[in-house]
């Protein structure tokens, strides 16, 4: 079998002459694939299987969250586990919230942002064949297959009063721990620790080949902002996903070994938890939008025909949020009971962020200044991106003040505010570089019309299904709940219509691949014209199965 | 008798200044016993105590408006800070950020559209601008911070001696409130059923069976913990918001202005229920606030234990005053009556 591997797995290099667009068989390509490109591709499949999952998932929860009262929960319980008690309907939609967060995060813009364009554009910008270990690129996707499966079979086995982990994406003890018997749990902590592990393969790789493979004249000051947000991206998830490790291993042996870390009355503290899971999750946040940073720079600079305005101060303010994004982590927890002193420190440590943000907002408008604007889909997307990042943007600054938080903290206002930097933040830069990239990878045009028919469709949907959660949260709907008082019906109603559309949206963008791959005409080597200047450009579409043989010489 | 183990406590939990864990073993144990009671009325067996009549939540305050966005009235004096800061100081600067950042984009799209525009400049650096967009948003956000720290500090005042000390325990998933300063033994507060609430007049979800009856104008101190799993103690009104956490004891201070029903949510989530454990505070005057811990059974400090319904405020006055100041000097050096 081992002499015959070359050749069964189309090792047929030694008896051709040298082609760089001979790929391997099916089964070798796509399941045992070492290109950068090919990675790419799966990571973005599996990015958009999961969003598919976790985003029908919102459907359920803004279906039940349309009116006041229960309407579809008992009839689900009852469908996944006949004579569902009114508890199991409820653990039901703590298993629904908790799957929603886990899998947006952890397996859609993760995987899509870093994993799929990472892995796409990263090597081909700064002009090399492949990543540094094309081989540890492999594993780091296919570590997310078991992660993902553990994290679905949760949702069958006992975690509390039914199936599936209902302690929310951010797993705090004791519910993670006494409040939450069962397996369920613990495949959720085993699913965490799987996907952290492929992150942090992943984020070795991009800073090897960041550093290493540049082509020649590439310097660190010449790199496309998008590598570099790469870059300031993998040392956050180095840095911060073993903290989460530790903190979720610290959770799996308090629950099955009798240890205490979380145990007040073990000598404990369940505190202890928040601190360590926030140090992770705030640079987890800038782990999911600094490469859609990245992108709305490309993007931005394309279709504007211009360079980036303050090229330097933009690849330093990322540099800047990544390290601010680690000192900040305690905003999070500013009801927890912490002293006065440390909650002013957290309140000014928060604000800062806003100022390294505000040079990325102001540059953008400054790059498109002066400059001869086309508003292809991608750019449409980006303006997009800017103002409602924007909108979630400042009320980061009305939730940064400690005292102010003291109303706004779990309740929908922080939904609205993080929704509309994830949702309307991560998930525009998403689709605006799907739209932007999707020409090169595949060769195919879309259709212009459907991806801006698309834009509308869905701005108009997110912003009627996000904003009046503001409202909401003013007045006091806490986060995480089934049912609502009556006097909340009103804006909780406009939400629900709001995902309506937005559905629709997302089903426009699924016609609009259809009709690419089906009857798209198609792309030249560089179909944005004289603003692309990017070493993507220089390639045909799609580009060969491996580029730059002969490494291009950057001036 | 004044029980001042609990300021004690929260000396000890402030003057540590740290956010490193300041854990607390008292509650470790309280297991969810009051659950047996939890459909009982509140512990008023006493036959000879007098009848409280419950006020009637007035639709308007305390609890959210159809269709509003904005936040709750406020009725703390911090609360009405808070809800000043973000009226008058975040919401208009965040409103004008956001405007003056649509007004450029939609500058530059309807200026620099290609059309009008055909040949792109080549700027990519203005040393001056870059400057400015840097420290301007400093000096803004320095601006804010002012009245931000002025609010936590307000937030974090001590409470006074003469402070009402209730503690509040989370429990899956219900309220359990104790007045150590009147001898009022826990009590659990559940939230009414729909169908009751509606009989009574209550907001669906919001109404319980036993609320947390507070006096208006008088410093409140909660303390705050959780038996279980973490909860969180709210009321939107106050601009209260604070986690119950198992093993530790939270503080919150706050006065109320006005008599009215308040109503809560548990902020953090506490698994199936967790959106069915509401928080109702009743704000009544101090003579009323005294009526309502006669029909519990306790007695306003300083009245005599053996006839706490009977009790005048005069007769007591001297005793108290002798009780106060000695329990103080035992117990907690730092805060003897001023």
């Amino acid at each position: 079998m081992t002499t015959t591997t070359a050749e069964d797995f189309g090792g047929h290099a030694h008896d051709h002459h040298h082609d760089a667009d001979h790929k391997p068989g099916f089964f070798a390509r796509w399941f045992m694939s070492t290109n950068h490109k090919d990675i790419g591709t799966l990571y973005l499949i599996f990015a958009i299987v999961a969003g598919v999952i976790g985003g029908a998932i919102s459907g359920l929860m803004r279906a039940e969250l349309a009116e006041p009262g229960i309407q579809y929960l008992q009839t689900w319980a009852g469908m996944l586990e006949p004579g569902a008690t009114e508890a199991q309907a409820y653990h039901l939609w703590n298993v629904l919230i908790t799957a929603h967060g886990l899998i947006m995060v952890f397996f859609m813009v993760m995987p899509a942002i870093i994993g799929g364009f990472g892995n796409w554009f990263v090597p081909i910008m700064i002009g090399a064949p492949d990543m540094a270990f094309p081989r540890m690129n492999n594993i780091s996707f296919w570590l997310l297959i078991p992660a993902f499966a553990l994290l679905l079979g949760s949702t069958f086995v006992p975690g509390g009063s039914g199936n599936g982990a209902g302690t929310g994406w951010t797993v705090y003890p004791p519910l993670s721990t006494s409040g939450s018997p069962g397996p369920a749990v613990d495949l959720a902590i085993l699913s965490l620790h799987i996907a952290g592990a492929s992150s942090i393969l992943g984020a070795i790789n991009f800073i090897t080949t960041i550093f290493n493979m540049r082509a020649p004249g590439m310097t660190l000051h010449k790199m496309p902002l998008f590598v570099w947000s790469v870059l300031v991206t993998a040392f956050l998830l180095l840095l911060a996903l073993p903290v989460l490790a530790a903190a979720i291993t610290m959770l799996l042996t308090d629950r099955n070994f009798h240890t205490v870390f979380y145990d007040a009355a073990g000598g404990g503290d369940p505190e202890l938890y928040q601190h360590l899971f926030w140090f992770f999750g705030h640079p987890e946040v800038y782990i999911m939008i600094l490469p859609g940073f990245g992108i709305i720079s490309q993007i931005i600079s394309t279709f504007s025909r211009k360079p980036v305005f303050g090229y330097l101060g933009m690849a330093y303010a990322m540099v800047a949020i990544g390290v601010v994004g680690f000192i900040v982590w305690a905003h999070h927890m500013f009801t927890t009971g912490m002293s006065v002193n440390v909650k002013m420190y957290f309140t000014a440590a928060t604000m800062v962020i806003a100022v390294p943000t505000g040079v990325k907002i102001f540059s953008w408008i400054a790059t498109m200044w002066g400059g001869s604007i086309s508003f292809k889909t991608p750019m449409v997307w980006a303006i997009g991106f800017i103002f409602m990042f924007t909108v979630g943007g400042v009320t980061g600054v009305v939730l940064a003040n400690g005292g102010i938080d003291d109303n706004l903290h779990d309740t929908y206002y922080v939904v609205a505010h993080f929704h509309y930097v994830l949702s309307l933040g991560a998930v525009f830069s998403l689709f605006a570089g799907f739209y932007y990239w999707f020409p090169k990878m595949t060769g195919r045009m879309y259709s212009e019309f459907l991806g801006q028919l698309h834009f509308w469709v869905f701005f108009v949907g997110v912003n009627l299904l996000f904003f009046p959660m503001h409202f909401l949260g003013m007045s006091g709907m806490q986060r995480r709940v089934p049912d609502y008082t009556d006097a909340l019906a009103y804006w909780n109603g406009i939400a629900t219509h709001g995902y309506e559309i937005m559905a629709v949206g997302v089903l426009i963008w699924f016609v609009n691949i259809i009709y690419a791959f089906a009857a798209g005409r198609q792309a030249g080597d560089n179909p944005w014209g004289e603003g692309a200047t990017t070493l993507e450009w220089t390639l045909s579409s799609p580009p060969p199965y491996h580029q730059f043989e002969t490494l291009p010489v950057v001036d | 008798m004044h029980r001042r183990i609990t300021g004690f406590m929260m000396a000890l939990a402030l003057g540590a200044g740290s956010f490193l864990p300041v854990v607390a073993h008292a509650q470790a144990a309280a297991a969810p016993a009051a659950a047996a009671n939890a459909a009982a009325p509140a512990p008023a067996g006493n036959a000879a105590a007098p009848v409280f009549d419950h006020a009637a939540p007035v639709a308007t305050v305390g609890q959210a408006q159809p269709g509003e966005w904005h936040f709750q009235d406020q009725f703390t004096s911090t609360g009405e800070y808070a809800l000043w800061m973000h009226n008058h100081v975040l919401f208009p600067v965040i409103l004008v950020i956001s405007l003056f950042v649509l007004a450029l984009l939609l500058w530059v799209i309807v200026r620099y559209r290609r059309a009008a525009n055909a040949e792109p400049s080549r700027t990519s650096h203005n040393t001056v601008l870059e400057i400015a967009w840097t420290l301007i948003p400093v000096l803004i956000l320095v601006a804010i911070a002012i009245p931000s720290i002025k609010l936590l500090a307000a937030q974090f005042k001590p409470a006074p001696a003469n402070a009402l000390t209730v503690k509040v325990t989370g429990y899956q998933w219900y309220w359990g409130y104790e007045y150590p300063d009147n001898g009022i033994p826990e009590y659990v507060s559940n939230m009414l059923p729909p169908e009751k609430a509606l009989e009574r007049g209550e907001p669906r979800l919001l109404g319980v069976d036993n609320r947390m009856v507070l006096p208006v104008g008088v410093p409140i101190k909660l303390i705050i913990t959780g038996a279980d799993v973490i909860h969180s103690f709210s009321v939107p009104a106050f601009w209260v918001k604070e986690d119950a956490v198992p093993g530790r004891l939270n503080e919150k201070t706050f006065t109320i202005d006005k008599p009215g029903v308040y109503y809560g949510v548990c902020s953090e989530l506490c698994g199936d229920r967790h959106g069915f454990m509401p928080i109702a505070v009743e704000a009544v005057s101090p003579a009323r606030f005294a009526q309502w811990v006669h029909s519990q059974g306790g007695k306003m400090p300083g009245e005599d234990e053996a006839a706490p319904a009977a009790a005048g405020a005069n007769e007591a006055a001297a005793a108290n005053a002798a009780d106060a100041g000695a329990a103080g000097n035992a117990a907690a050096p730092a805060t003897t009556n001023s």
